[in-house]
């Protein structure tokens, strides 16, 4: 028998959060639940709004577990706004006139975008930023325009003006304060991200009061501003801040605060005892929270609360955030301001990388009471625990931001962190939870999210989440991630050793001897990998076919769609006329979109497979190889003109890197390798961000080992100085056979070397000085990779057994109809989800 | 599963030999309208599920590496790697996900699917 009648109003994301926390504490026959949800879909992630620009749909935004509603029998009621509570009779009234009747009623109407009155809001083409709705709205309107302008510089008006960016506008950014996000940052702060901002094209104009907008001349409005300026822009988006949807309860007279929101005490209970409120529209203690995780917070106070448990208390939350903003790391942490008396600052800030960091801490220097972070959040984690749970400070509190020096370890072990400590704000996970998760089995990243919930969210906590793991798991003696997987009890370099020296060359051997299962998607291609460096047989071969990740299988590049790219090899980035005429004509006749690589080479998109074979038949033709961009081998070796045609080259670089790329392509590694070569100490190949990166000098070569883009940049060390050709060489081949026997699985040299003990000195002796006496057994190793190098991708084609892999179907020479193209300047591109819709004009191959 | 008008979904098909599936492989097969990815493993066995990979909306699942993870036979997605059981469908790292499952059977060297 149902006892109580549970009226909830609003499914934001804090309204569904309530209702997953009742539903787990009182049976569904106990309550009878209704829910009014104004929009036209159940709850989803506001916070990720702006990913819906990036190809995210409404259903990959959906919060609602599966069957949320129906197993529980919840009645939602969509696209039905609530008008009136009427507390006397205790029922609320729909649009749809429902009158519905409550024992319990519960707020969670969430808030909207505050529009400022300004003459001329109202005109066609002004949109908010709130809703999935709003967002379609502003999509069609952004195809008529060129020009797009966000009112409001904080940080939900820097998020609509990247999707405006997005969207393909011109953007510009209105802010009446001096500054952007004025609320998170001081002036220096605000100004370095102006500057990254605007260097990625965005117009910002601060201390501009918008008065009044009328008719444009060029485009569609004129805003004009206080100070006798104007703008015109096709289209606007106010974000000007919010406001609490609290008009319901201000009509049914509950106590509401001077600027809004509906008042509650700790137990998120309104001045109506039997109306609680939680989320955006609720005030606690004079304030409104415009974060998603003190929403949180109150969902589940009141539920605990409405369950019988008085002791549920909300105290307060923090307003600390992390946010990627148009690319640009911000974190403002406590009180970044600075306004608690007597504190101090740290300050660092390095204009050329784009870095700002200030750390306020009290008068005494012993606590963190706030920081700021521009450019580089890497550390907000460590900083937002150290600030929260007081941790003293160390005794140079300026180490927490300065960069690390060579050697110098900072930061803060989580050792150090109370149980207590609150790891995951969104999920309200402490340290302790977490623990107590892997304790009690949870010894994987996946299954200590699914155990606690943390970093599920806004992900923010993930780096910390994943510390705490690694440390729990060393103090129970367990080693941390040496195991390849469940199927093999070894690491990459060991199992390496197995193969070699057991002389094994078939998957199934290896795993006869050394494993147990069938394997799985991470030792399989590793051990593809080891036999390929180990043997360099063919990767094509029938009995590694089970073994290759798509890419090596189909020897290119598998694309979101299911197409495949081509990157043909171009040594040194050097390539005729004749080439580029083939590779122009070739893309032309399959209809490929092409783009030149970051890595000085052309890349052909949309291929699918059945098409690679025809494709490639005519480029081997034309005397292309195989780029191996599909494989974890040597990708490119990039060059600068050098001597040749540069009046400051000392050496031939362009054909140091022909050789060299010559050399080493088609080498199976732990993960793929990058080299450069540069004909003087200008740079222009970039050698010094590459594995191995090469240096003219006027008296031969410099040797730089270990750079890395990507992910974690890092500088090459220098090796050697000054070599000759053939020492050269003689140290690359020792250097990259070294690295491949010791590597672990999917690391770069970088990593690799970060991990040695004794550094680059350990690898200089081992390469220079032949420390190990393995120099000649490396280089003999290498040589024969070298002397053992085919074509993939000739080889392939004249396999009729191979050729076979390369249809869609097996039983059916039909294309795949799901890929489906637009043309967008002048290409292809692969159509979005909401782009395939019948009646779009669309371009299917 | 609605009706369609080109074949009769209820009714056996003849998708290839067993002998046009590498072992320990995949290959993808066209039932009506519908692409079934078929896996045959090194026992000869084989198992058919949707080809479509609900997180990159691609047809590929049948491109993925086969495996098995904690005793539960698998391919992973080759495009965000997230694995499929073969004989459920279900998706291994979100419970809410699971594709289709299709009757399989070999008979005579002959690999037949019911869609
Ligand atoms: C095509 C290209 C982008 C472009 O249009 O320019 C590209 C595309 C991809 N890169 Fe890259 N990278 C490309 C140049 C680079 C560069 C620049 C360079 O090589 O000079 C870098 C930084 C340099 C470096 O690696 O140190 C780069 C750093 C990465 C990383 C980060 C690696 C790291 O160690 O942190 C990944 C991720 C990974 O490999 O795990 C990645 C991964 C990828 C993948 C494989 C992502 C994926 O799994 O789908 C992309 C697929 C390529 C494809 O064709 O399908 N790509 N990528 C470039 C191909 C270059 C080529 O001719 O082969
Ligand atoms: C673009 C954007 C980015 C954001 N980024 C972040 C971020 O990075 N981090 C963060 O912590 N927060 C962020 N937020 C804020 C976060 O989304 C909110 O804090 C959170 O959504 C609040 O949840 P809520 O349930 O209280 O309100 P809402 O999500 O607003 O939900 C309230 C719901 O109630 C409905 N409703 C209102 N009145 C009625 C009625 N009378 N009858 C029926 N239904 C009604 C509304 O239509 C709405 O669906 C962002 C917000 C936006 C818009
Ligand atoms: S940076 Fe590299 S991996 Fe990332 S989207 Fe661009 S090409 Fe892909
Ligand atoms: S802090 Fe957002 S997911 Fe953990």
């Amino acid at each position: 028998m149902k006892t109580g009648k549970l009226v909830v109003i609003g499914n934001g994301m804090v309204g569904q959060r309530f209702l997953e926390q009742i539903a787990g504490r009182m049976s569904s026959d106990a309550l009878d639940v209704t829910v009014f949800c104004e929009e036209p879909r159940a709850a989803y992630d506001r916070v990720q709004l702006t990913s819906f620009f990036a190809g995210k749909s409404a259903i990959d935004l959906n919060v609602v577990p599966a069957r949320f509603f129906e197993d529980r029998a919840i009645t939602l009621r969509l696209n039905d706004r609530a008008v009136e509570i009427d507390r006397r009779r205790k029922i609320v009234r729909s649009t749809r006139y429902r009158e519905v009747a409550y024992d319990k009623l519960v707020l969670a109407t969430g808030s909207y975008p505050f529009v400022p009155p300004i003459p001329g809001r109202d005109r066609r083409g002004c949109f908010v930023y709130r809703s999935i709705e709003h967002l379609e709205v502003i999509r069609a309107a952004a195809r008529r325009a060129r020009v797009g302008t966000v009112i409001g510089g904080g940080l939900l008006g820097l998020e609509a003006a990247k999707a405006l960016k997005d969207l393909g506008l011109e953007t510009h950014v209105v802010e009446f304060a001096p500054r952007l996000m004025a609320v998170q940052l001081d002036e220096a702060g605000g100004r370095l991200l102006r500057r990254q901002i605007e260097a990625l094209g965005v117009f910002v104009h601060t201390s501009k009061g918008t008065k009044e907008i009328v008719d444009g001349a060029e485009r569609a409005h004129r805003m004009v501003f206080a100070d006798g300026t104007m703008l015109e822009t096709d289209l606007i988006v106010y974000s000007a801040g919010i406001r609490p949807h609290d008009e319901l309860a201000r009509a049914a007279r509950l106590a509401v605060g001077e600027r809004g929101g509906i008042v509650i005490d700790e137990h998120c209970r309104t001045s109506d005892p039997d109306i609680y409120a939680v989320g955006e529209c609720a005030l606690w203690n004079g304030r409104i929270y415009g974060l998603v995780a003190p929403g949180y917070q109150m969902a589940e106070v009141a539920a605990r609360h409405l369950a019988g448990e008085a002791d549920a208390r909300f105290s307060g939350a923090d307003m600390s955030t992390k946010l990627k903003l148009l690319g640009v790391d911000v974190a403002s942490i406590g009180d970044a301001l600075g306004t608690t008396s007597g504190s101090l600052d740290y300050v660092y800030t390095d204009p050329v990388a784009g870095i700002y960091k200030k750390l306020v801490v009290a008068g005494d220097g012993k606590a963190l009471l706030g920081v700021i972070l521009v450019g580089d959040a890497a550390d907000y984690g460590t900083l937002l625990q150290m600030t929260l749970n007081g941790i003293p400070l160390p005794e140079h509190p300026e180490n927490l931001i300065l960069p690390a020096r060579a050697g110098a370890t900072h930061g803060l072990g989580v050792d150090l962190l109370p149980a207590t400590a609150l790891i995951c704000s969104c999920n309200s996970v402490a340290k302790g939870d977490l623990c107590e998760a892997i304790a009690g089995g949870a010894t994987s990243l996946g299954a200590l999210k699914k155990e606690t919930k943390a970093s599920t969210s806004c992900g923010g906590c993930g780096p910390l989440v994943k510390q705490i793991l690694d440390c729990e798991l060393k103090k129970r003696g367990v080693d941390v991630k040496n195991h390849l997987c469940e199927h093999f009890p070894y690491s990459r370099q060991e199992l390496f050793h197995l193969v070699r020296f057991g002389n094994l060359r078939a998957f199934e051997d290896v795993m006869a001897r050394h494993g147990r299962g069938r394997g799985c998607d991470i030792c399989k291609p590793a051990l593809a990998s080891i036999f390929a460096s180990c043997w360099n047989e063919m990767i094509l071969k029938p009995r590694h076919a089970p073994l290759q990740d798509t890419n090596d299988h189909f020897l290119a590049n598998l694309q979101k769609n299911g197409t495949y790219s081509i990157i043909p090899r171009v040594p040194g980035g050097e390539i005729t006329p004749e080439k580029l005429i083939v590779l122009g004509r070739v893309a032309q006749k399959f209809g490929l979109y092409t783009k030149i690589t970051g890595a000085q080479r052309i890349d052909l998109f949309g291929a699918r497979v059945e098409q690679l074979p025809l494709i490639w038949r005519e480029l081997v033709d034309a005397g292309f190889e195989s780029g191996h961009a599909y494989g974890k081998a040597l990708r490119t070796v990039k060059s600068c003109v050098g001597s040749t045609w540069c009046r400051y080259g000392v050496q031939d670089s362009v054909l140091m890197a022909i050789n060299i790329e010559n050399r080493y392509r088609g080498i199976r590694s732990p993960h793929k390798m990058k080299m450069a070569v540069s004909g003087c100490t200008r740079e222009c190949a970039e050698a010094q961000s590459k594995d191995v990166g090469v240096i003219a000098t006027e008296k031969g070569w410099n040797l730089y080992v270990c750079g890395n883009g990507g992910v974690k940049p890092r500088h090459a060390d220098l090796l050697a100085r000054d070599l000759d050709d053939a020492t050269l060489i003689k140290f690359i081949d020792r250097f990259l056979m070294f690295y491949i026997r010791t590597g672990d699985r999917l690391q770069r040299t970088a990593t690799w070397l970060e991990n040695l003990e004794g550094g680059v000195d350990y690898v200089r002796k081992v390469v220079c000085e032949d420390s190990l006496g393995i120099g000649a057994e490396l280089e003999a190793d290498m040589q024969k990779l070298v002397d053992t190098y085919e074509c993939e991708w000739k080889k392939a084609i004249n396999d009729p057994e191979i050729m076979k892999r390369f249809r869609h179907f097996v039983n059916s020479d039909q294309p795949d109809s799901n890929m489906v193209f637009v043309t967008e300047r002048g290409q292809i591109r692969p159509a979005r989800p909401e782009e395939r819709e019948p009646g779009r004009e669309v371009v299917t191959v | 599963m609605s009706a369609r008008p080109v074949c009769d979904l209820t009714a056996w098909v003849v998708v290839c030999r067993l002998h046009d599936i590498v072992p320990n492989t995949g290959v993808c097969a066209l039932v009506g309208e519908r692409q079934v990815a078929v896996f045959r493993l090194d026992d000869d066995s084989v198992h058919a599920i949707d080809n479509h990979d609900p997180f990159s909306r691609a047809n590929v699942l049948s491109r993925g590496i086969v495996g098995d993870l904690k005793g539960e036979i698998v391919v992973a997605s080759p495009v965000y790697k997230q694995h499929f059981s073969l004989a459920s469908g279900q998706c291994l790292e979100d419970p809410g996900v699971r594709v289709p499952v299709f009757s399989v059977r070999v008979q005579d060297g002959v690999v037949w699917v019911r869609a």
